[in-house]
Formats: C-alpha cells, sequence, structure tokens
C-alpha cells in the first residue's frame, strides 16, 4: 500500500492549550482512554447505560451496532459535543469533562464529512491546523505532507463541491489527522462510499493506523468494517456493551445470542443439556434433536441453552451410502430437503428444512469450478456438523 | 405560436409568463416613463408635449420624435438640487442598511439557536408588524417621537433628560422609521440562510481547536453572506426611492430623492423633468444590483 509513506512517524507534537497526555506525565497503568461507567439520557431515554471500557494506545477499535444503540453518542462524548450525566472518561490518566471540545487532543472524522465549503482543499487541511497557532511554514509543510498521505496531489485549490465522494472522505480524513491526535474517532467513515472504494479505504485506513501508531476508535454498524479494521470490537445494544472481542472471539465464541445473531449468520437451535460427560455435553433440542456438543471454555451454569452453528461449518451430503466421517457417533446429523439454493460465487448458501420444520443454513465454499459439490432444490440431503463447532449460549 | 397552442402547452406557458409579466408591467411603463423624460413640460392635459398623435399619420409622428430631447437630463445634472437629493438618498440607504444589518444579524443568528418550536414563533413575530397598515404604523411613531410623546414621557420619568427632546422632524427619526420599517426584509433572508447551515460544520471547526467565537468568524459568518447580500439588497434598493417615512419623520431641511419626484410631479406639475428623475434613479440603483448578480454568479461558479 505505502499509503503512509509519505508522513514522518515521530514528527513533534503541535502545542495545544490546557491538557497534555505525554506518556511521562500519564498515570502507570493507566490505559490511553478509560470510560467509567458513562451515561448519557436523552429526556428519560438512556442512549449510554453506565458503560465501561479501557482503550490502550495504538488500539484500532471499533464500536459496533445498530442504528440506535448509542455508539455514536458515546462518540460524540469522547468529542466533547455530548457530555456525560454520569460517569468519567479519563484520557492519560485524566478527567476530560472539563476540557471543551476545541481544547481535547482528540479530532473527529465526521459521517457527512463537515468539510468547510467555503475553503479549499488546503484550507480545510490547514484549518486545525492555524488554530494550534502553527507557523505557516511549518502548515504549508503538513498540509503537503497530508496532501500526500491521502493523495490527493493537484487538488489543493480545489472546493468540497468540485471533489467526489471518495476525495471529500480523503480531505476529511486530511484534516482529522492533521493536527496528529492522541485519538482519532470515526464516525462511520466509509458509509457514503461505494462498495469496491470502501474495501481499499479500508485497508488504507488499517496501513494508515499501523504506520502512524495512532489510536483510531472507529463507529459502524457495518459488522464485516469492523471486523476487518479492527483489533478490538465493542458490541453495542441499547447503549450497553454486549461484548468486546477481538474479531475471531466475537465470530466463535459469541458472549450471547444476540451477539450471535448480529455478527455474522447463525443456525440457533434452544434446548435443555440432559447428559455431560467427556468434555461433551448432549443438548436435547426441539427441532434438531439431540445435539453434542463440546464442553464450552467457561462452565454454564443453566441447563437451559442455545446451541449456535455458523452456516459454513454446516456440511451437507447426498443421502445414500453414508461415509464413515458421517457416520461416526461424534458427528451431529441432521435431516433434511434443500428449499433454497443461493449462489454466491465464492459461496452457495443452502436452506434446509429439516424433518422437524425447521430451516438450517449451510455456506458451502464452491472450491472447483467444475462438477463442485452442487446440490439442486427439492434434493434430501444429510446437514453434519461436528460437537467443536457448535458454541453454546446461555442468553 | 398562436395563444391556444400556448396554453396547450403549459409548461412552455409556465417558461415564458415570467417574461410576459416584466414585458407588461416594467417594460412597457418603463417606456412611457422614458418618453416623457425626454418630452417638453406644457400647460395641458396631460401636461407635457409632444403626443404621439397617430391620426396625422407618419409625418407627425416623425415630427414628434424630432421634438425628443435630453434637456430634462441636462437639467438634472445643473440643478443642486437633484445631486444633493440623489447622495442624500445613497448615503441615507447605506447608513440604514448597515444599521439594518448589525441589528437584523443578531437577531436573524438568535432565532436559529432557538428550540424549533420557538422558531416558527419568532418568525410569526417579525412578520406580525405586516398585519397593520405600514402608513399606520409610521403615524404611529410619529405620536411616539413627538414633543409629549411616550419616547419623552419614559425618557423624563426614568430621568435619562431633564427636558423633552426633540425627535420629530430629525434625521433620527428618519432612522428609526427606516429602520423600523425594514428590519423583516433584512431578518428573513438572514435566517434562511443561517437556518440550513449545517451544525456540523460548527462541530467540525470545534473538534479542529476553533472557539465558539472563532468558530463564528471562520465558519458561520461567511457561509452566511450570500444572506447578507440578499437582505442587503432588498433593504437597500426600496430605501434609495423612500417617500413616506422622510416626508413624515425627517425635517424639511433636505430632500430625499423620492421626495423630489414628488414635488417634482404634484407641485410643480413638471412630469418630463420628474421622469428624467425616476429614469436616473433607476440608473443609480443598476449598478448596486450588476454587483450582487456578479457576487452571487461567482459563488455559483464556485459551486460547479
Amino acid at each position: 500500500m505505502g499509503l503512509a509513506d509519505h508522513m514522518t512517524e515521530q514528527s513533534p507534537d503541535i502545542g495545544r492549550p490546557n491538557i497534555d497526555v505525554s506518556p511521562a506525565e500519564a498515570v502507570a497503568d493507566m490505559p490511553l482512554l478509560r470510560i467509567e461507567g458513562v451515561s448519557k439520557k436523552f429526556g428519560t431515554f438512556r442512549a449510554v447505560d453506565r458503560l465501561s471500557l479501557d482503550i490502550a494506545a495504538g488500539e484500532f477499535f471499533a464500536l459496533l451496532g445498530p442504528s440506535g444503540c448509542g455508539k455514536t453518542t458515546l462518540l460524540r462524548m469522547l468529542a466533547g459535543f455530548e457530555t456525560p450525566d454520569e460517569g468519567r472518561i479519563l484520557l492519560g490518566g485524566r478527567d476530560i469533562a472539563p476540557v471543551l471540545p476545541h481544547e481535547r487532543p482528540v479530532n473527529m472524522m465526521f459521517q457527512n464529512y463537515a468539510l468547510f465549503p467555503h475553503l479549499n482543499v488546503r484550507d480545510n487541511i490547514a484549518f486545525g491546523l492555524k488554530r494550534a497557532g502553527m507557523s505557516r511554514a511549518a502548515t504549508d509543510t503538513r498540509v503537503a505532507e497530508m496532501v500526500a498521505l491521502v493523495k490527493l496531489d493537484g487538488m489543493e485549490k480545489r472546493k468540497p463541491d468540485q471533489l467526489s465522494g471518495g476525495q471529500k472522505q480523503r480531505v476529511a480524513l486530511a484534516r482529522s489527522l492533521a493536527r496528529r491526535p492522541k485519538v482519532l474517532l470515526l464516525d462511520e467513515p466509509l458509509a457514503a462510499l461505494d462498495k469496491k472504494l470502501r474495501e481499499s479505504t479500508q485497508l488504507e485506513l488499517m496501513e494508515l493506523q499501523r504506520r502512524l501508531g495512532m489510536t483510531f476508535i472507529i463507529v459502524t454498524h457495518d459488522q464485516e468494517e469492523a471486523m476487518t479494521m479492527a483489533n478490538r470490537i465493542g458490541v453495542m445494544d441499547a447503549g450497553r456493551l454486549e461484548q468486546v472481542a477481538t474479531p475471531r472471539d466475537l465470530y466463535e465464541a459469541p458472549a450471547s445470542r444476540w451477539v450471535a445473531e448480529f455478527v455474522g449468520d447463525v443456525n440457533l437451535f434452544e434446548g435443555e443439556v440432559t447428559s455431560h460427560e467427556h468434555h461433551r455435553l448432549t443438548v436435547a433440542t426441539r427441532d434438531g434433536g439431540a445435539i453434542v456438543v463440546a464442553e464450552p471454555r467457561q462452565s454454564i451454569t443453566t441447563p437451559v441453552v442455545t446451541v449456535a452453528i455458523r452456516p459454513e461449518k454446516v456440511k451437507l451430503t447426498r443421502r445414500g451410502p453414508a461415509s464413515e466421517v458421517v457416520d461416526s457417533q461424534a458427528i451431529n446429523r441432521l435431516e433434511g430437503v434443500v428449499t433454497d439454493v443461493g449462489y454466491l460465487g465464492g459461496s452457495t448458501v443452502y436452506k434446509v428444512k429439516l424433518d422437524s420444520g425447521a430451516v438450517v443454513r449451510s455456506s458451502m465454499a464452491n472450491t472447483a469450478r467444475i462438477d463442485g459439490d452442487t446440490f439442486s432444490a427439492g434434493q434430501r440431503v444429510v446437514a453434519w456438523f461436528t460437537p467443536d463447532d457448535c458454541m453454546v449460549l446461555e442468553r | 405560436m398562436s395563444a391556444r397552442r400556448i396554453f396547450a402547452r403549459p409548461a412552455r406557458f409556465a417558461a415564458i409568463a415570467p417574461y410576459l409579466w416584466m414585458v407588461l408591467f416594467f417594460l412597457v411603463p418603463f417606456g412611457f416613463v422614458l418618453k416623457i423624460s425626454l418630452s417638453q413640460t406644457a400647460i395641458a392635459q396631460p401636461p407635457y408635449l409632444p403626443l404621439f398623435d397617430f391620426t396625422e399619420g407618419w409625418a407627425a409622428i416623425k415630427a414628434a420624435f424630432a421634438q425628443l430631447s435630453l434637456d430634462n437630463f441636462g437639467l438634472l445634472v445643473s440643478d443642486n438640487l437633484y445631486i444633493s437629493s440623489y447622495l442624500r438618498s445613497l448615503v441615507v440607504a447605506v447608513a440604514s442598511t448597515l444599521i439594518l444589518l448589525l441589528i437584523g444579524y443578531p437577531i436573524a443568528y438568535g432565532m436559529t439557536r432557538l428550540p424549533q418550536r420557538w422558531q416558527a414563533i419568532a418568525m410569526m413575530l417579525v412578520i406580525v408588524p405586516f398585519w397593520t397598515s405600514f402608513l399606520i404604523r409610521i403615524y404611529a411613531w410619529i405620536n411616539i417621537l413627538q414633543h409629549d410623546g411616550l419616547l419623552n414621557k419614559i425618557l423624563l420619568a426614568l430621568h435619562l433628560v431633564s427636558a423633552p427632546v426633540v425627535w420629530l422632524s430629525t434625521d433620527t427619526a428618519m432612522y428609526i422609521g427606516i429602520v423600523y420599517s425594514y428590519l423583516p426584509f433584512m431578518i428573513l433572508p438572514l435566517y434562511a440562510t443561517l437556518v440550513k447551515m449545517d451544525p456540523s460544520l460548527l462541530e467540525a471547526a470545534s473538534d479542529l481547536g476553533a472557539s465558539p467565537a472563532r468558530a463564528f468568524w471562520l465558519v458561520t459568518f461567511p457561509l452566511s453572506l450570500p444572506g447578507v447580500g440578499a437582505g442587503a439588497l432588498l433593504c437597500f434598493i426600496p430605501i434609495v426611492g423612500e417617500f413616506v417615512i422622510p416626508d413624515l419623520l425627517a425635517g424639511s431641511g433636505s430632500m430625499m430623492i423620492g421626495q423630489t419626484l414628488w414635488l417634482e410631479f404634484f407641485t410643480n406639475k413638471d412630469w418630463p423633468v420628474a421622469a428624467a428623475a425616476a429614469v436616473a434613479l433607476l440608473l443609480l440603483l443598476v449598478p448596486p444590483l450588476l454587483l450582487y448578480d456578479r457576487l452571487q454568479r461567482r459563488q455559483l461558479g464556485a459551486a460547479d
């Protein structure tokens, strides 16, 4: 990529009044950002509800959730546009509640970019530098650096109206990075871009964040975007964090049914644990009969559980001379009829109606161009999966 | 194209309707005024010569054209009265427009900061004076500003002055009347520009280190300039030609061009000179209009 090649990694920080979060002054063992029991109410509605979260320096953290879950409100509290009703926000060990937005060492990239329409690209990027009292020469150097960083060379004199959506996004990014913030807040930064551009920009943002070593906090409702870019993801619902985990853990070990369903696709079977031996649980489910699952890392506390299996872990086999693997006792088998076939190119999604009436989704990779293992609607199949691929959820 | 076909195509008619309106109610009357301004005064009905007599044939019309002259315009330049009234009109219009901006901008800006529900109420308050006749409102001001009027009573009661102040028949009274009458025309375009400004722009300015005052000067004000231009023009142009307010509230010492026009038309019965003064007034107003048009074009050009 080399997007960040132009930016010197350790250039002196520009002066900022009132707050300094240089590592020397920061309290030991304190994360860069600590959110402690923060709440924000709008009328009687709790947009953010006693939320606590630590974010370390250099992290690329994603706040993921459906619209209205409070993720943007949380971001706006970090920027200083909203004041928490309860709790504290500590940046570098210091409470930033009394620090006004224009004095905070964080910068935000707005969802609609919020570029100043009366200023050209150069002046938009220089806006924050001039406010910080940077000299003209230093400002010019930094602007040139930023313009090169986001590949907008030759566009310095253009007004925002003369730019495409992707170019505006780059100006907004350059403008928010120009002040070298301790934390960069990104509010749905890629929502306005088309799919291809969004994907390439995701990679560029990751590369940039790695090179600059800055802390990025991104708000998104797009789980793929969060999974691609972030080191850690906080899944939010109704003002609370449902789970904070790495993308892999979020997908393979969701904390709840809600998270499992929100992040990716999943088959769910409700049931009751009937036996527990040899690190295997047997769950009697209404829709799928007895399902054998691997013992979860944390022992379960209630017998009523939900078994969750991701579609790509459910394999389909033609009925008939069953293979050795499928016959093994350690394999869960569900019989049914294919009702829907969704060809997606790289994979095909099948819907299988079980004899119990429930529907199981299976996603099979199309590994061969010709004569792949395909099934057609109406065909009777066995859907099977291993106990290790099952997740046991208590709520 | 026949009238029937024009009306058969509403879209086309809609496109030419404004031009028809302009021709009928602006260009044709202006042609009359221009013609009168080139005529000579006469004791007649109407009081000017020559008149076009289309019954006398082509030769008579040619003779009438030959009598047209620019003498009246020469008079405007040579007589101090006209030049001084033009100048006074310009000075009064510029000063009033500046005062209106200084008062109107904070009001319009304050309105945009109100909660949605209160904005509608504030808007009503701005418009509500229009429900009373303009003339009655100016007479009300005469009442307020006269020797034993409300203003003097209040000032005396508060012991701010020891004797009644002469307000009426002064320039102060005229400025009060003009600013009062034109304030809505300044506030409304300013409000319309300010209210559609994206609030996230101010958040972005704040995020980038601008204090609220700085953010106002660097973002809000430059973006409100089209509204400033529209409001200023909407006030400046009619104030230049204002007749009623200076006539009723200002002293008789010096006149604005509207008053001079009235004098020529109704007291001196010199229609040609009055018409020439009116044409000159129009020419006076063209440069600021063109300037505004160019500024707006430049802004639109930058937006392309």
